[in-house]
């Protein structure tokens, strides 16, 4: 199974404060670990939310808010894609992350198409193979 | 802690150190039977003691102590201290003294290299492809003999003796836990990626019954992949398998239909292909050809598997481009097979009559009796060519050599299709 592992953001991350060189190489040293245990499948940092953007959907308008947003707390810092046999394992390469400091790391499952079940039904299926087969039709013509 | 959230934990601990601890064991130890016992033992003991304590800070650290002192234990009891023994004792002991501060610094194995040694011993020529199969799965991929037997349809009794003879057989030749000198790496290392694929392949394309593709084993064998590609980076047919089974990975949720009967590549929403698995592929292969070496069998087939991961609708394919793979992957690993796959990129470039008459050719190849996709692939061409009677003929052939039922109904369904 596939998990994200979410990382938020704190008060320095979101100041845009960069971190140590110790804290650097430690979690350089836990990614290579992962990286070589075959588990990580992606993963990146993102920038403080200043630098962000949202989109307010309301009926037909859309409206665009600018960063930063307060909420930080709520917010995003980093992620990691892992493939993990279950959701112990990825548990245990967690509790190994070099981090300190009362932060909490989420984990949460990455859908897989099964996992739909009823909503997902062969007709929806069905529905996504006939919008793509139009689009490979506007492709050829196009 | 509960018993049941200590079991998985421990579970889950144990998936992640158990080759590592076997690795480091069997270089002390000097015999990969009695490294396995003792880590189990140490499981044991964790077993009792991780409920009631909870899972130490360093778990992996923990197991190796504790397999070490059962080591130490072991040999002091034993009577007949032979000379080698004694001298383990002594290193053991001195280990211990020396290590125990700095332990978790000392059990790291910074390079890999015991769990390379590991990896090559495991695959070992010496040992049949099951065996090879059975123990890499067990030792690196931490499976239980249960799982290994699910996956490949066999009694666990079955894994188990394989398991068993291995580890004797790797004994009595005298296999040293070492790795392989320069002379003999390609060699081994090509043992290795071909066990890794064989697990893959398994998964991918079930050779018999209901299930088209058990993903766990693809998994399992993607992650081993993923570890080599860490272990030898300098290597670029590791890369190259690594982006091949990336690659084909990635259509895994797109293979299959809703009633769970396969979709030939060309027929699969592209929407469904996992793009992190592709870009991931895609970058291997990068990798690879940076290393500026001829380019082996798994670089060759994962640059022809890219060529399909890069078409956004099957007729941007660039099918000359694949005929050109394929021709370079005849030139160093020539196989039928391989011959027939070019026939189709051949018939997909330059038109069906050219790949009819490739097709034909190999229809002679003795290796290729039985193989349903021959007949299959000349049904396709036949269809083309407006040659439906013969297509189907060809078709009926196909569903009756194959055992998978997934596919027989699916050719079935292509002679239903050509009937029309």
């Amino acid at each position: 199974m596939r998990v994200m592992v979410i990382v938020k953001a704190s008060a320095e991350s979101e100041k845009g404060v960069m971190p140590s060189q110790q804290e650097l190489s430690d979690m350089g040293k836990y990614n290579e670990e992962l990286v070589k245990a075959g588990v990580m499948v992606g993963g990146d940092g993102l920038a403080a939310s200043h630098q962000g953007k949202r989109v307010r959907f309301d009926g037909k308008k859309r409206a665009v808010i600018d960063g930063p947003f307060a909420e930080t707390k709520e917010l995003i810092a980093g992620y990691w894609l892992w493939q993990v046999k279950s959701m112990d394992e990825a548990v245990e390469w967690l509790k190994r992350a070099p981090f300190d400091g009362g932060t909490e790391v989420e984990i949460r499952r990455v859908f897989e198409a099964d996992d739909f079940g009823e909503e997902f039904t062969p007709e929806l299926r069905e529905q996504e193979q006939r919008v793509w087969a139009q689009a490979a039709e506007n492709a050829k013509k196009g | 802690m509960s018993e049941t959230t200590a079991r998985q934990a421990i579970e889950a601990v144990w998936r992640i150190e158990s080759a590592r601890l076997v690795a480091g064991l069997t270089r002390v130890v000097g015999d990969l039977s009695q490294a396995e016992d003792l880590a189990q033992d140490a499981l044991v003991v964790a077993l009792e003691k991780w409920p009631e304590s909870g899972v130490p800070e360093n778990p992996g650290a923990w197991l190796m102590a504790t397999a070490k002192h059962r080591a130490l234990d072991l040999f002091r009891r034993s009577k007949m201290l032979d000379r080698k023994h004694q001298d383990l004792v002594r290193r053991l002991e001195a280990e211990q003294v020396s290590l125990e501060p700095e332990l978790h610094a000392a059990l790291d194995d910074p390079i890999g290299d015991d769990l390379l040694r590991l990896i090559f011993m495991a695959c070992h020529p010496v040992l049949s492809v099951e065996a090879r199969v059975a123990l890499t799965l067990r030792l690196l991929g931490g499976l239980t003999s249960e799982e290994i037997a699910r996956a490949f349809l066999v009694p666990v009794s079955t894994v188990q003796q394989r398991v068993v003879r291995a580890k004797r057989t790797l004994k009595e030749s005298k296999v040293p836990f070492e790795l392989p000198p320069p002379s003999e790496l390609g060699e081994r290392l090509e043992a290795v990626l071909g066990v890794v694929y064989l697990i893959f392949n398994e998964g991918y394309s079930a050779t018999a019954g209901e299930d088209w593709v058990r993903p766990t084993l693809c998994e399992d064998a993607l992650r081993l992949g993923r570890i080599l590609a860490a272990l030898e980076p300098e290597e670029p047919e590791v890369h190259g398998l690594l982006a091949l089974m990336e690659i084909q990975a990635s259509r895994l949720r797109a293979r299959r239909g809703p009633g769970g009967e396969p979709i030939l590549l060309m027929d699969q929403d592209r929407g469904r292909w996992d793009q992190l698995l592709i870009h991931r592929g895609l970058a291997a292969l990068a990798k690879a050809e940076s290393l500026h070496r001829p380019l082996g069998p798994y670089c060759l087939q994962a640059a022809i598997a890219a060529c399909h991961a890069r078409a956004k609708a099957p007729e941007e394919t660039d099918w000359e481009a694949i005929v050109a793979l394929y021709d370079a992957l005849a030139q160093i690993a020539p196989s039928p097979v391989v011959e027939l796959n070019r026939a189709v990129a051949i018939g997909m470039a330059f038109g069906p009559e050219a790949a009819l008459v490739l097709v034909d050719e190999l229809a002679a190849e003795p290796a290729l009796k039985g193989y349903h996709w021959l007949p299959s692939v000349r049904g396709d061409l036949l269809a083309k060519l407006g040659r439906q009677e013969e297509a189907r003929a060809e078709f009926e052939r196909a569903a009756f050599l194959t055992q998978s039922l997934r596919e027989r109904e699916m050719l079935l369904e292509r002679v239903r299709s050509v009937s029309i």
